[in-house]
């Protein structure tokens, strides 16, 4: 590679990592404003939403929500919408000022994610892994009418405890969905503790293999390399693929990285104030996943 | 009298020649009609293929058809899925695992999103017979009506079936269908009328009305002819779409008569009788007795056996419109 192209990538890199900044920041104005909802989750998983609507890995366009051609994401675990919501926005699908109504009466931004008044919402979500269904749903769809658009569903590891989850993961299996792909928050929280205290998962690689699925482990903090397992899931022929993205909840605010009492808790006037200037001065700590 | 607009069958009320046939033949057949008319119509399933005739829109197009496993949560959620994509899907299973053991799918993914699903629920009533009480659905019409944007129908014979699976591929959203399990009379006809959300006077009369849903308004009607032999006039109300329900019909045969009999075989709690009790409740109060089950788990035994035991039969049937007549001010 050239250095010239080294060095658009790298600019390009760049970018993406101060759009995640943003997001990071609109979450934690969000929360702040909305007095409750979930802070952990949706700070982890701003490199990936970041890779999805802005690496240029799938077809979409904020202009036409409705696009028939357009990829589908699915967001599972719909507590962590504030991070979707704060990504559709910076991409163009509504307003940036919006975000502020989040929670509130008569708000477009429903706590929990609501088909059909918020562009770029595929379903309805809130109760755990009924986007999984519906995610394998749309892709048995697409294949049926020959359909080139690809699924992707975000769900998160404690989600992996719904009976549902396997029942879908099986599906996809036995079908061979290759226009599906998941990607798993692996963050190690729920809201009753660590993952393995609470109900381990582990081997969760061995499992999905065992259904018959492609598994990609990626460090959800480094944007370029999630934007590489998600070229390769498109890649993957005849298997489901199902991307585990190690993140660490709460990425960026220093007091809220890996404790699980903010998974669903909001920041309040003073712990915003902190969150935004770690934010603002300490992005560096992000771009260092990078080098 | 009989109301010739039902345009029912001549030998109505012989009980022994009236042929008898399986509502579920009259949805494997309405889905194929369904699959015909519109080449997005899909078809899902739960391992239940044959029982509950998917299997006659499988063998016509086995590339519409969807082998989900038992896995009722995941199957509501992918049909859903399909919608969402364009699909108009059809979800073939027992009222006991759908709406019984997914309601919460059906809830947010079904009908928060409004999505264009069409569920149904084989073997409901106690009716079911010698499967026992774990497969005897007597809940499914109150979980289901209390929720928004649903539409919920209960066919009365084969022929009703057929129709409204037909006519449910044709409305936008999320139904649910409530099948028999055994053989049923089959006293609707071809040319009997049939449209979602309006119900259908089987019989006039002017003393008490029975309203009902599912082949139980067999039994009605039989009563009601009956009942005629001693000089009592009663009026027979076919309610196959229980939502949204049609209020109208309701109050003018609550006006005329003045006395109502609900009759199902469902749970008395929640089901058509508090459905037709809230329409007359709020604009034409008359006395109103329930037949269906009173607040308690079925058994094994024959359909019949079991209707009787359980205060369904004609005899019960038949006290019932007795008693609200006799409550009449």
């Amino acid at each position: 590679m050239s250095v010239w192209v080294l060095k658009i990538i790298k600019m390009d890199l760049k970018k993406l990592e101060q759009t995640a900044n943003l997001i990071r920041q609109d979450i934690i104005g969000m929360l702040l404003e909305a007095k409750s909802g979930h802070s952990a989750g949706p700070l982890g998983m701003a490199d990936v939403f970041t890779a999805i609507y802005f690496g240029d890995v799938i077809k979409h366009d904020p202009k036409k929500p409705e696009w028939e051609e357009r990829d589908r994401i699915v967001l599972s675990n719909g507590h962590i919408c504030p991070v979707l919501y704060a990504t559709l926005a910076h991409a163009g699908y509504f307003p940036v000022e919006e975000l502020k109504t989040l929670r509130k009466l008569g708000t477009r931004l429903q706590g929990h994610p609501h088909y059909g008044v918020l562009p770029g919402i595929e379903s309805t979500s809130g109760p755990l892994a009924q986007g999984l269904s519906q995610a394998v749903g749309m892709g048995i769809a697409f294949k049926m009418d020959k359909k080139k658009n690809q699924v992707i569903c975000l769900t998160g590891d404690g989600e992996q405890d719904e009976g549902q989850i396997w029942e879908a993961v099986m599906l996809a299996g036995k079908l061979k969905m290759d226009n599906l792909t998941q990607i798993i928050d692996r963050n190690n929280i729920q809201i009753d503790g660590f993952t393995e205290d609470v109900m381990p998962l582990e081997s969760l690689e061995d499992k999905y293999e065992a259904f018959g699925w492609h598994v990609i482990e990626v460090n959800g903090h480094n944007i370029e390399k999630i934007i590489d397992a998600i070229n390769m899931s498109k890649a993957i022929f005849e298997k489901p693929v199902v991307i585990i993205a190690h993140t660490i909840p709460g990425k960026g605010v220093e007091f809220m990285e890996f404790d699980f009492k903010w998974h669903g808790m909001p920041p309040n006037k003073e712990q915003a104030d902190i969150a935004l200037k770690q934010l603002r001065t300490l992005g560096g700590k992000i771009t260092s996943e990078h080098e | 009298m009989l109301n010739k607009d039902a345009k029912l069958v001549d030998n109505l009320l012989d009980e022994q020649v009236i042929v008898q046939k399986p509502t579920r033949d009259g949805f494997g057949e309405g889905s194929v009609l369904a699959g015909k008319e519109n080449e997005n119509v899909v078809m899902l399933c739960a391992d239940l293929t044959d029982s509950t005739r998917a299997g006659m829109f499988k063998k016509e197009f086995s590339d519409r058809f969807v082998q989900i496993g038992i896995a009722e949560q995941n199957m509501m959620g992918v049909a859903v899925g399909m919608a969402m994509a364009g699909k108009v899907p059809f979800l073939s299973t027992y009222g006991v695992f759908c709406p019984g053991r997914n309601w919460d799918q059906i809830r947010v993914n079904a009908c928060y999103n409004n999505a264009n699903v069409k569920f149904t629920g084989a073997h409901t009533g106690v009716s079911v017979g010698p499967d026992g009480a774990t497969h005897q659905a007597l809940e499914d019409i109150a979980i289901t009506r209390c929720i928004p944007n649903i539409t919920v129908i209960a066919p009365c014979d084969y022929h009703e079936t057929r129709k409204a699976t037909l006519a449910s591929a044709k409305i936008n959203g999320p139904v649910y269908l409530r099948f028999a399990r055994e053989a049923t009379p089959v006293f609707t006809t071809n040319d009997t009328p049939f449209e979602i959300g309006k119900a259908l006077v089987l019989r006039e009369g002017k003393d008490a009305v029975i309203i009902g849903c599912g082949s139980l308004l067999y039994k009605a009607l039989i009563v009601a002819e009956e009942l005629a032999k001693e000089g009592l006039e009663i009026m027979v109300v076919n309610i196959a779409t229980i939502k949204p329900i049609d209020t109208e019909t309701i109050i003018e045969s609550a006006k005329k008569c003045g006395a109502v009999v609900s009759v199902e075989d469902h749970q008395v709690m929640g089901g058509l009788g508090s459905a037709v009790a809230e329409v007359l409740t709020k604009n034409y109060p008359v006395p109103q007795e329930f037949i269906g089950m009173q607040d308690t788990f079925g058994e094994s035994g024959q359909p019949d056996e079991l209707l009787e035991k359980y205060g369904m039969g004609k005899e019960a049937i038949k006290i019932a419109v007795k008693k609200v007549i006799g409550r009449k001010k």
